[in-house]
């Protein structure tokens, strides 16, 4: 009988695989539904804004399109720093992993920005369906890289700590894979919620 | 869930396998050039929706996969994880698109 | 607590006692978490079913004034939900989380800290949904908390509150239970033990498992638009502003009937394993069984409408859900005749598990039929918001749910503690609750039939509805009768134990790998690794064949079990911090209904409970067998974080 500490890198596990990284799988097919239903509740209520601004009237896609893009390439630096760790690249880990929670924090910040702009335009959270159901989907996803941007400062918190080595590499590795999905539902979001165009007033 | 796959990769090897930071960058670029795409459709305003839906989907779907297979590995990872994760995304399709059609969105257009 | 907050982050004492409730409320092993799911849905269920009888009495006479209006939707609603998310489905983790390791002859579960949570997490939430009762303002929607009378201007109290927030607690628990023990039976399995080879048990669990992965979070979605709507002014179900209220009724939905298959589907499998035991049969048609069980837990995302038919869908969605839900009837039905075809001619043993499982067949058999005639849309319209409707979900969740978990009680609870129940009052038991439960819920067929509206907490003479409705309260208290029956029955057997001789190592001719471990189960389940050849492995080592191909005992069980005297195996050490990160939950709940103050020490706990989890291997560096894998134990750690910063996440965002 393997012991539970023996089988967490995947050795004599039945799939052979890490359960960490099995769980964390699991809860992103489980996120899969969450998110679903924020969208799909946006996607019933995107056209009854009722006096309120309408979202054909209040998207700044250049705006909301850059952020995207920092979002974007913030992948990109999660993998960068993944792949530092990898190869045992201390530094570049924690130089990646911190620009990656730069990236997201600047996000963040244009999505404060976004809110703030919207409001003074007249949207509030209260003003229609639409209003209520874009404020809580878009805030859901900000919560979700907020909490990303929480597990880097941990994981960089760690490094410093002289604990994130090569050999746990895979910690950082999970907490990858929740940061791309984060992105990926961006991806939806962006599309599906900003470019295909939306009702206007 | 329904097959057995007791006899998987051992994990610690593939570590070696993954691809360069070189690829990663080349796939960024990919992505940033398909993110410059859809946004330029933004400005094609004669372009008609039952034409620009469909390319914008497209293309979202070609990001979405892109960074699930390369950034979270599923390319080269064991097929659990995708199976796991594409289920979440099936069911959820399926499910929320019954919702959507109970709600007639697609006649709105 | 205090010994926790006195403590530095990093640097704490970490619990070493063995003995006494320190034991209980830092334990990270899955039998006593087990038993801790198991006692607390048993209260619960008493309060679930104070609540039935008060509900009764309300009703026994036409203008009843036992409860009056308001606190009669109070009773129903918490009713309701008490026994759907407070006693079936923990009562089901129950038994999920002390057998499945068992029976896949696993050590514990992959995360045995994330299964202590999820244990905490359910009782607080439950605490926190219950206290409602307590503070004056119990919920009054209706468990399934329809849209916009669950807004604040039909329903102005705190109420709602309560249970948007308790089951939203509650929702976590078995988020994250669902994902351990899906690791768990992928990853933990005995050598040699394919899924194939897996106890329908494990199977129907999994099922559920998945079912709960993918459903809990739709009702996260609705649980967190219908809060939002409340505290904070949003328009989800404002129909004044444009909203729709039917999005409620998907979403709740969409989670809801999945959520029937997460009541149905741990029974199935805990009479899956009893009526092979009590015929001396292998199960009939083993891969039928999971099949159906996996055809049960997809087919049931595709019927969620037709609790909507009278909703105003419109007809295409009318005759779709219609036909899906004729549908899911056949996987059901392929079970109840492998049930049957199991018994056929088999040396029956009515021992108590095996009459409560006889009663799960019929019993549920008839909630099925009568749920068959819901498919059918023009009789559902009549049948709607009637007590045909109530029967027939009794008939469901009472004869198939509950009796089955009976049904487990009776048949596992030699491995747990180590005695038996007292056969003479199982029986007891089984009767008085059988009889008792067809008095009460079969009338209820004639009176939904003959138009009594459900959720009316009165009617008038004169409508015919007099007899039947005292008949069910005099069934309702037979039923009470039968639990009583099943308490006294826990303490007498309990007592008689004491100077009774050990039950020994196989009481039932079992056939699953939990039996090779004695009973009661050694903390460390196994002293070795079992090497699994078949399904029924247990069996196969007891039983083999003769030349003339007879069945011929080959072994003793005393021979076949292990003796639990292993004393090296290294356990996973024992945590303070699941029990302090769930206390952290209930005030951030107050905090969002109160005072957002509330949310302060909610959310310090939470953090810190985050923390000190991280920063504390999963194995006792100290402890008395730990070894030198440092690295493997932080990254259990590591992946625990990544979840319960999840779980924080829920409440707070």
């Amino acid at each position: 009988m393997a012991d539970a500490a023996a089988v967490s890198h995947g050795h004599g596990t039945g799939t052979g695989l890490s359960n960490n990284k099995l769980l964390m799988w699991t809860f992103l097919g489980s996120e899969c539904l969450l998110f679903g239903g924020l969208i799909s509740t946006y996607l019933i209520y995107r056209s009854r804004f009722g006096d309120g601004p309408a979202p054909g009237d209040i998207f700044d896609i250049p705006f909301t399109s850059v952020s995207s893009f920092v979002l974007l390439m913030s992948s990109l630096t999660m993998v960068l720093s993944l792949s530092a760790l990898q190869r045992g690249d201390i530094r570049n880990n924690r130089i990646w992993l911190l620009t990656t929670a730069l990236l997201g924090a600047l996000f963040i910040g244009g999505q404060v920005y976004e809110f703030t702009t919207f409001l003074r335009e007249g949207l509030g959270y209260t003003t229609s369906p639409f209003s209520s159901a874009f404020f809580t989907l878009t805030g859901f996803h900000g919560v979700h890289v907020s909490l990303g941007i929480v597990m880097l400062m941990s994981l960089l918190i760690s490094s410093f700590r002289g604990t994130l080595t090569k050999e746990r590499s895979e910690t950082v590795e999970i907490v990858g894979l929740y940061w791309h999905f984060v992105d990926v539902v961006w991806i939806f979001i962006f599309t599906v919620i900003y470019l295909v165009p939306s009702p206007t007033s | 869930m329904s097959t057995d796959t007791a006899e998987h990769v051992d994990t610690h090897d593939e570590a070696h396998d993954h691809p360069s930071d070189r690829k990663y960058v080349q796939v960024a670029i990919i992505l940033a050039i398909v993110t410059a795409l859809e946004v330029g459709t933004y400005w094609m305003e004669s372009v008609p929706g039952e034409v620009l839906i469909p390319v914008l989907m497209l293309m979202m779907v070609y990001k979405f996969f892109y960074v699930a297979a390369w950034f979270m590995h599923l390319k080269f990872d064991s097929p659990m994880f995708t199976k796991f994760f594409v289920a979440g995304l099936i069911l959820a399709t399926i499910v929320y698109g019954i919702m959507l059609t109970a709600f007639e969105f697609w006649h709105k257009g | 607590m205090s010994e926790t907050t006195a403590n530095p982050i990093g640097v704490y004492t970490r619990p070493k006692g063995n003995t006494g409730w320190r034991d209980w409320i830092t334990t990270v092993d899955h039998k006593k978490i087990g038993i801790l799911y198991g006692a607390t849905a048993m209260l619960f269920f008493l309060i679930g079913g104070l609540e039935a009888l008060l509900i009764r009495l309300q009703l026994a006479t036409p203008d009843g004034t036992v409860l009056g209006a308001d606190t009669y939707n109070r009773v129903y609603t918490m009713h309701g939900v008490t026994m759907v998310f407070m006693v079936i489905m923990p009562l089901a983790a129950a038994f999920a989380n002390y057998l499945l390791p068992l029976q896949i002859g696993a050590r514990d579960v992959a995360f045995p800290r994330l299964n202590a949570l999820s244990y905490w997490v359910f009782l607080f939430g439950g605490l926190f949904l219950n206290m409602a009762w307590i503070l004056g303002d119990a919920p009054d929607g209706g468990w399934f908390a329809y849209a916009p009378n669950t807004g604040t201007i039909f329903s102005p109290g705190k109420g709602m509150d309560f249970y948007a927030l308790g089951l939203q607690i509650m929702g976590i628990a078995s988020l994250i239970s669902a994902m351990n023990l899906i690791v768990t039976v992928l990853n933990m399995r005995a050598p040699g033990m394919t899924l194939f080879k897996m106890p329908v048990f494990t199977w129907m669990i999994l099922v559920v498992q998945f079912l709960l992965l993918f459903a809990v979070p739709v009702i996260t979605v609705a649980l967190f638009l219908l809060m939002f709507d409340r505290n904070f002014g949003a328009n989800f179900f404002n129909p004044e502003m444009g909203a729709d209220p039917l999005l409620w009724q998907h979403l709740f939905w969409i989670f809801g009937h999945p959520e029937v298959y997460i009541l149905i589907l741990p029974s199935f499998g805990i009479i899956s394993e009893v009526i092979p035991t009590f015929s001396r049969k292998p199960i009939f048609g083993y891969p039928f069984m999971v099949f159906s069980g996996i055809a049960i837990g997809f087919m049931g995302w595709g019927v969620w409408a037709h609790h909507m038919f009278v909703s105003g869908i419109g007809p295409i969605s009318i005759a779709a859900f219609s036909v899906s839900t004729m549908f899911i009837a056949v996987p059901t039905g392929v079970k109840i005749l492998n049930w049957l075809a199991t018994m056929w001619g088999g040396k029956i043993r009515f021992n108590t598990p095996m009459l409560f499982a006889s009663g799960v067949v019929s019993m549920f058999t008839i909630g099925g039929l009568s749920g068959v005639t819901h498919s059918l849309a023009p009789a559902d319209t009549q049948q709607t918001d009637t007590y045909y409707i109530v029967a027939h979900f009794h008939y469901v969740i009472f004869g198939g749910a509950l009796l089955g978990i009976f049904a487990g009680f009776y048949f596992w609870w030699p491995k747990a503690f180590g005695h038996l129940l007292n056969e003479k009052l199982g029986k007891w038991n089984f009767w008085l609750m059988l009889v008792g439960f067809n008095m009460t819920f079969g009338p209820m067929h004639i009176l939904g039939l003959q138009g009594m509206s459900r959720r009316i907490d009165t009617y008038s003479p004169g409508f015919g509805f007099e007899f039947w409705n005292m008949f069910a309260t005099i069934g309702a208290f037979i039923i009470g009768l039968g639990v009583l029956a099943f308490l006294l029955n826990v303490w007498v057997s309990a007592r008689a134990a004491r100077h009774a001789p050990p039950v020994g190592p196989d009481p039932w001719d079992a056939r699953s790998p939990e039996w090779f471990t004695p009973n009661p189960t050694p903390v460390h389940n196994f002293d070795d690794d079992i090497q699994i050849e078949a399904l029924d492995e247990f069996w196969h080592r007891k039983y083999g064949q003769d030349e003339n191909g007879r069945l011929v005992r080959v072994a003793t069980a005393e021979e076949v079990c292990q003796d639990g005297s292993a004393t090296d195996t290294h356990l996973p050490s024992p945590s303070y911090w699941p029990i302090v990160l769930a206390a952290g939950l209930p005030f951030i709940g107050f905090g969002l209904m109160y005072s957002l103050w509330f949310c302060v020490p909610g959310g310090a706990l939470v953090l810190m409970a985050i923390y000190g989890w991280v920063f504390e291997p999963t194995d006792d560096p100290d402890g008395p067998h730990g070894h030198g894998h440092h690295d493997d134990h932080d990254d259990d750690g590591a992946a625990d974080e990544a979840a319960a910063e999840d779980a924080e996440e829920a409440p707070v965002g």
